[in-house]
């Protein structure tokens, strides 16, 4: 049995194809992924992501609870609206999750993955024992991300009065509540954009009204190529519970100091940053023709091994681009291995793609 | 619904074949096939002057989600490609059957047409139906 967001019958009637996505009936394209990413990255689309997982931390410690359960320090969120990304961490240093946490007046929400709901919240409330918190799923919410250089500014239009004054005034990685709605600015494309939480019984006319407006409707499939040109993870692809942060490109999302602060996996990770042998994530580039895809191998010029963890047609760059996780050791080239021929590519620091434009050296 | 013409031939691998009247195919693959891919991003046919062999790879299609190879319908010599489709893969997506075709042979056993499993376009109606069962 599989779920559905409130949006289904908006995408079906969009003429969607529809792809079970970790339990979800999600649309993946509504006719050419190219044609919905090049929106995102031209002009303004819409991504239906009621699937994922909001969940509201309140009560006396919250603070305190969210500074022993993520990696990332949320002390760091200044003001009321701040968000962060974080990993949540096993005591070995696996990751369970990514997520973005938002400091709210006083208690925070967090947005987790659909596919790791369930572990996430038995996690999420076994951390909670001995803290005066209260762990809160919210399904009563649906979610939508609207992308791109003129995303603002259509939602804007369309919120009119407050809201529109509000959506214009927002700082980068920051979030407002206007009534039951929740509107931040951030995203999973690279692009300007916007993330709204809103009522399930709001969502398919405020979506409507989004599509009258020109925005396009985007699928799964656009978003997993602009993320990746983004040089943004996915979480059970680029890294999972086996995988520590610090070889899955997070290690800037690991606060350190102040060193008293004993979150979950720090003395693991401690012990892996001390021993300096992890390998790493970094970005692949095919110029040539030839698409790279997760699992496939990669050979640095040394002979050491590593492999791809996802991999695509880079829409906006018009060649491949791949997220890896290969030796340490690893330079500038390396090869990788499709369908028994060894190709060269560029070892790269991702993003390969910011704002509509090549980024990558 | 994908479209279906009833004057080619199929394979359950989803290519189809146009048998013309000098002993030559053309072949490209189904708006089944292109339709289940998505959007194509490039397109490696056989060299013309190759040799290609009935139910053998001849070919590879990649598309944003995943890469096929493409099985020769027929044996013979590669006598033309599509030399389009490097600029303009998605030709594919949008006209599978026309603009779309990938290569075309010249066959050396037209007798391979009658012993080959080759669907008819309504045994390959029933074949994708049962698919998307």
């Amino acid at each position: 049995m599989t779920n559905k967001t409130v949006l289904f019958d908006k995408h079906v009637e969009a003429g969607a194809k529809i792809v079970d996505f970790g339990g979800w009936d999600m649309p993946i394209n509504y006719g050419s992924q190219i044609e919905e990413h090049n929106a995102v990255r031209q002009d303004a689309g819409v991504f239906d992501v009621s699937h994922m997982t909001v969940v509201d931390i309140t009560g006396d410690d919250c603070q305190a609870y969210l500074q022993k359960l993520l990696a990332n320090d949320v002390a760091r969120l200044k003001e009321d609206g701040k968000a962060l990304y974080s990993g949540m961490l096993k005591e070995d240093g696996g990751v369970i999750d990514d997520l973005i946490v938002y400091r709210m007046a006083g208690w925070y929400r967090v947005v987790v993955n659909c596919s790791t709901r369930e572990k996430d919240l038995a996690w999420m409330v076994k951390q909670a024992e001995g803290f005066s918190v209260e762990v809160t799923e919210r399904p009563e919410f649906a979610m939508v991300a609207v992308q791109g250089p003129n995303a603002r500014e259509k939602v804007a239009e369309i919120l009119g009065g407050e809201q529109a004054e509000l959506v214009r005034g927002l700082k980068i990685f920051q979030g407002k509540e206007s009534g039951d709605w929740f509107i931040a600015r951030t995203g999973y494309t690279g692009e300007d954009g916007l993330e709204i939480v809103l009522p399930n019984e709001a969502a398919p006319a405020f979506w409507q009204q989004l599509l009258d407006a020109g925005v396009a409707a985007c699928g799964l499939g656009a978003r997993d190529t602009l993320r990746l040109e983004a040089g943004m993870n996915l979480y059970g692809s680029d890294m999972d519970e086996s995988i520590s942060p610090l070889a899955a490109g997070m290690g800037w999302t690991i606060a350190w100091e102040p060193e008293d602060r004993d979150f979950l996996g720090r003395q693991a990770l401690e012990a892996q940053k001390a021993a300096g042998d992890l390998p790493k994530l970094v970005g692949l580039v095919l110029e040539t023709r030839g698409v790279l895809r997760g699992h496939q191998k990669v050979v640095a010029e040394d002979g050491s091994e590593g492999e791809i963890t996802s991999g695509t047609f880079s829409p906006t760059l018009g060649y491949s681009i791949a997220l890896a996780r290969v030796p340490k050791s690893t330079g500038d080239t390396a090869h990788v291995e499709i369908r028994g021929k060894l190709h060269a590519v560029k070892v790269v620091r991702p993003p390969f793609v910011r704002n509509g434009e090549r980024v990558y050296k | 619904m994908s479209e279906i013409r009833p004057e080619l031939k199929y394979l359950v691998s989803h290519e189809w074949l146009r048998v013309e009247s000098d002993g030559t195919a053309f072949v490209g693959i189904s708006d089944h096939a292109q339709e289940a891919m998505g959007d194509l991003v490039f397109v490696e046919t056989p060299e013309v002057g190759s040799t290609v062999t009935a139910g053998e790879e001849a070919g590879v299609v990649e598309s944003v989600k995943a890469a096929s190879d493409i099985y020769a319908p027929v044996s013979g010599e590669v006598v033309a490609i599509n030399e389009e489709l490097e600029e303009t893969p998605e030709a594919v997506n949008n006209d599978p059957y026309g603009d779309g075709w990938m290569f075309q042979i010249k066959l050396s056993d037209p007798a391979e047409l009658e012993s080959l499993e080759l669907l008819s376009a309504e045994d390959y109606v029933a074949k994708v139906e049962e698919e998307d069962q």
